[in-house]
């Protein structure tokens, strides 16, 4: 089918907000070319479950689709329509599954050389809608907090090796309650800025107590259930044998919250969904905690764009070695304090520099601190880049600066 | 559609980006302009010619970030203080293929850009450098071989060809395979995730079926008993070790002329622990020492041997929003796309460097420079710093 061919009915198994968003678009959408219309689509299928900044994103999107003359919005569409699709790609039934038909057109792009093209046409593209709907900047200036090295007690690893080249680090930091300071700042933040999913406390393991009711929580521990659902069904396809890794993919990405006995309905629709894409689209997210606690982090800051994230790696299992596997020495459940360290110093690391990709990022301010040790670094306005500070100080008192 | 700060800019990104040319001054005491400024390649026709080569794929795309870099080179010990002072070192090796790792692979071996189906097992549509080496210099069978780490890459021995293709090629280990064809059926150990080839998955584990072919590889290849090859393998820490355990072995027992061993360990880091993507690179930096070492004292090879050690491509930037930085390769960026390359032997310079870009596809047609056979479908062209 080509994008010429759709009508209302073609949106019918659409959700109810979805489908109306489509339908009262439809002479837009008809209009696209195909190399680009089932990337929208993916994201407007999942409308109603999107999280409130995404709404607005993909509403000004079509907004701004939308106002375009003619003439205009094919200029825009240029590079897109130069690209090739062969007839297969349009038997694809990409009203319904955007999500398989992205996953065939990059194969395609790939294996015909035009992926740069692509690349090309998908940069123009995003920069003309970035420039024509700007993003606001946050009510207030974003906060980034990460926690890494639970459970470690001495380590070689020179941790904050990247981030401390963009703040200061700080090598005396009193570690008595950490936690608790780091918590409170993420629930003093909520109750002065109230509103869904604009502050979030995400655990790498075990949840501590303390958020307050308007930060949104997520935790490894919390999801375990829906994560073990998950991995038995996984094992149960690829022990069929017939499966490879691009079918397990597709298989995964159909999945919904009652395939894995979740409830998610109601409050709980937008956030039971986001939690099954860390495991069904995230990499690693379904056995390492560290990598969750990451993926999960990003996810949260590209797609909620909140206003307060704190993430706190949690230590990961084991990679077994071949020969313990070998010998059957089941160590794997065991945690790996030091490998989880420098994971989570890389997750701190990227979780900056998803903060960095946001609105407002100048204003903002980020803080990584060792749990239960004496480093910390500061990334903010009012701290230069760079630098070392070796006077003693309290989390609160770093909090206070980097602000 | 965040607007994100300049960071993300291009004017940033410049200045981020490693200088390639710069990077090993700092370490191995090269410098710019030694060597090759003065290198004439009809210098080297007067240096000896090697007799053998080992290509090594320092597997599973690594990083200028944890390789190269000054932050990286500690992780790379045995190639930045022993291998790189004996090498002409190429800093800017470009991929412009597909970068999935059989494809790529393929890709290496053909000299040309394989388009196929990167999870599909299929052979190549281009001859691969055993077809080149074997028919026009009338090798026989036991003089190529393949030890390579999974599924798909059964077939990378030889093409779809007509000129070429069956009987012509390499033939082709994959050491999981012989693992589960000597394992105990029916045993209590869970060896699934050993088995595990392919990261981009993690979870992932398909069923390995290894067999007659495999037993035969073992015993009248390898000339190993089954129970003395699963008492190394519960020696050894990883599938790469096992590789590079075959490969000497390989060494010992049948001495072939072109011997292709990708290493995969790396790849590890498809799971996003940063901690294992750099065990596997520690590991790989040992392992190819292993293999250099494993040469010098082997007089089969000793002497007249050269060895190439190149990462099929590389991962994707921190910088990159597509991505998620050192976790895939999925981007296509430039940073993705960009290695290196490492060669020595007989009549390659020590201590020298070449910064001008060539492409990973070159390196067969050099091979056949070098060996005396025609890669006649190649795209790639013979890097004349190499021959």
């Amino acid at each position: 089918m080509q994008p010429s061919e759709l009508n209302a009915m073609s949106f019918e198994t659409y959700p109810a907000q979805a489908r109306a968003l489509a339908v009262g678009h439809l002479p837009l959408l008809q209009s696209l070319p195909l190399a680009l219309l089932p990337l929208l689509l993916r994201e407007v299928i999942a409308y109603d479950w999107r999280f409130p900044a995404e709404r607005a994103e993909i509403d000004e999107q079509i907004n701004y689709l939308q106002g375009l003359a003619a003439s205009q919005r094919a200029e825009l569409m240029r590079g897109f329509a130069a690209i090739k699709l062969p007839a297969e790609l349009t038997q694809v039934d990409w009203v319904n599954q955007p999500q398989n038909f992205s996953e065939q057109l990059t194969a395609y792009l790939w294996s015909t050389h035009q992926i740069d093209g692509f690349r090309k046409a998908a940069s123009e593209y995003g920069n003309a809608v970035s420039a024509a709907t700007p993003v606001k900047p946050p009510e207030t200036a974003r906060l980034g907090i990460a926690v890494i090295g639970k459970g470690v007690q001495t380590t070689d690893y020179p941790i904050f090796r990247k981030l401390k080249a963009h703040g200061t680090l700080f090598t005396q930091v009193d570690p008595a309650g950490g936690l608790a300071t780091l918590i409170d700042a993420v629930n003093t933040r909520a109750q002065a800025h109230p509103g869904a999913y604009r502050h979030w406390y995400i655990d790498g393991g075990e949840a501590m107590a303390g958020a307050a009711a308007g930060v949104t929580q997520l935790s490894y521990a919390g999801i375990a259930p829906t994560r073990r659902a998950l991995i038995g069904r996984m094992q149960t396809w690829i022990d069929s044998g017939k499966m490879g890794p691009e079918l397990l993919r597709t298989k995964l990405a159909a999945l919904g919250p009652a395939d894995l006995g979740m409830k998610a309905d109601g409050e709980r629709a937008v956030m039971g969904r986001f939690e099954i894409s860390l495991l069904t689209e995230g990499s690693g997210t379904q056995i390492f905690a560290t990598t969750f606690a990451q993926w999960a982090a990003r996810e949260a800051w590209r797609r909620a764009q909140p206003e307060t994230l704190l993430v706190r790696f949690g230590p990961r299992q084991r990679q077994r070695s071949m020969n313990e596997t070998l010998l059957g020495t089941d160590t794997h459940e065991e945690p790996d304090f030091e490998g989880s360290l420098i994971d989570a110093d890389m997750g701190a690391y990227y979780t900056w520099i998803d903060q960095q990709r946001l609105a407002g990022a100048q204003q903002g301010a980020f803080v990584a601190w060792f749990e239960g040790h004496e480093q910390a670094v500061a990334i903010g306005p009012g701290l230069p880049a760079g630098s070392t500070s070796e006077k003693p100080a309290t989390l609160r008192q770093v909090m206070e600066w980097v602000s | 559609m965040g607007s994100g700060f300049d960071l993300f800019g291009p004017e940033a990104s410049r200045e981020i980006a490693w200088s390639r040319r710069d990077f090993l001054r700092t370490a191995a005491g090269l410098t710019a302009g030694s060597a090759l400024l003065g290198f004439s390649p009809l210098r080297a026709v007067a240096l000896p010619r090697p007799q053998k080569a080992i290509v090594v794929t320092f597997g599973g795309g690594a990083r200028d970030e944890e390789t190269f870099a000054p932050d990286g080179q500690e992780n790379i010990p045995c190639l930045m203080k022993t291998l790189l002072p004996q090498s002409t070192f190429f800093t800017q090796v470009v991929n412009r293929g597909i970068l999935g790792h059989y494809v790529a692979t393929a890709s290496i071996v053909t000299g040309d850009y394989e388009t196929f189906d990167n999870f599909a097992a299929v052979a190549p549509d281009n001859p691969t450098v055993f077809e080149y080496y074997r028919k026009d210099l009338r090798r026989p069978a036991n003089d190529a071989w393949v030890i390579a780490p999974s599924n798909g890459f059964n077939r990378i021995g030889e093409s779809d060809n007509r000129a070429y293709g069956q009987g012509l090629g390499a033939g082709v280990i994959l050491p999981k395979h012989l693992l589960a064809a000597a394992m105990p059926k029916g045993g209590v150990v869970d060896y699934a995730h050993l088995l595990k080839d392919n990261y981009e998955t993690p979870y992932y584990a398909p069923v390995l079926r290894g067999g007659e072919v495999e037993m035969k590889q073992l015993e009248s290849v390898l000339k190993l008993s089954v129970g003395d090859f699963i008492a190394h393998a519960r020696s050894l820490a990883s599938p790469d070790e096992l590789s590079v355990y075959i490969a000497k072995q390989l060494m010992r027992q049948i001495a072939p002329s072109l011997l292709w061993i990708t290493l995969h360990d790396i790849d590890v880091a498809h799971a996003g622990a940063f901690s294992l993507y750099l065990e596997g690179i520690k590991r790989t930096d040992r392992l190819c020492g292993e293999l250099w070492q494993a040469v010098q004292s082997n007089p089969e090879y000793a002497g007249k041997t050269n060895m190439y050690i190149l990462p099929d491509f590389g991962r994707d930037s921190d910088l990159d929003a597509g991505g998620n930085g050192f976790q895939h390769h999925r981007t296509g960026d430039a940073l993705s796309r960009t290695t290196w390359m490492m060669a020595m032997g007989p009549g390659i310079r020590q201590g020298a460097m070449v910064n001008r870009p060539i492409e990973s596809i070159d390196l067969v047609p050099t091979l056949g420079s070098l060996f005396g056979f025609s890669a006649r479908f190649a795209q790639g062209r013979a890097i004349t710093e190499a021959v």
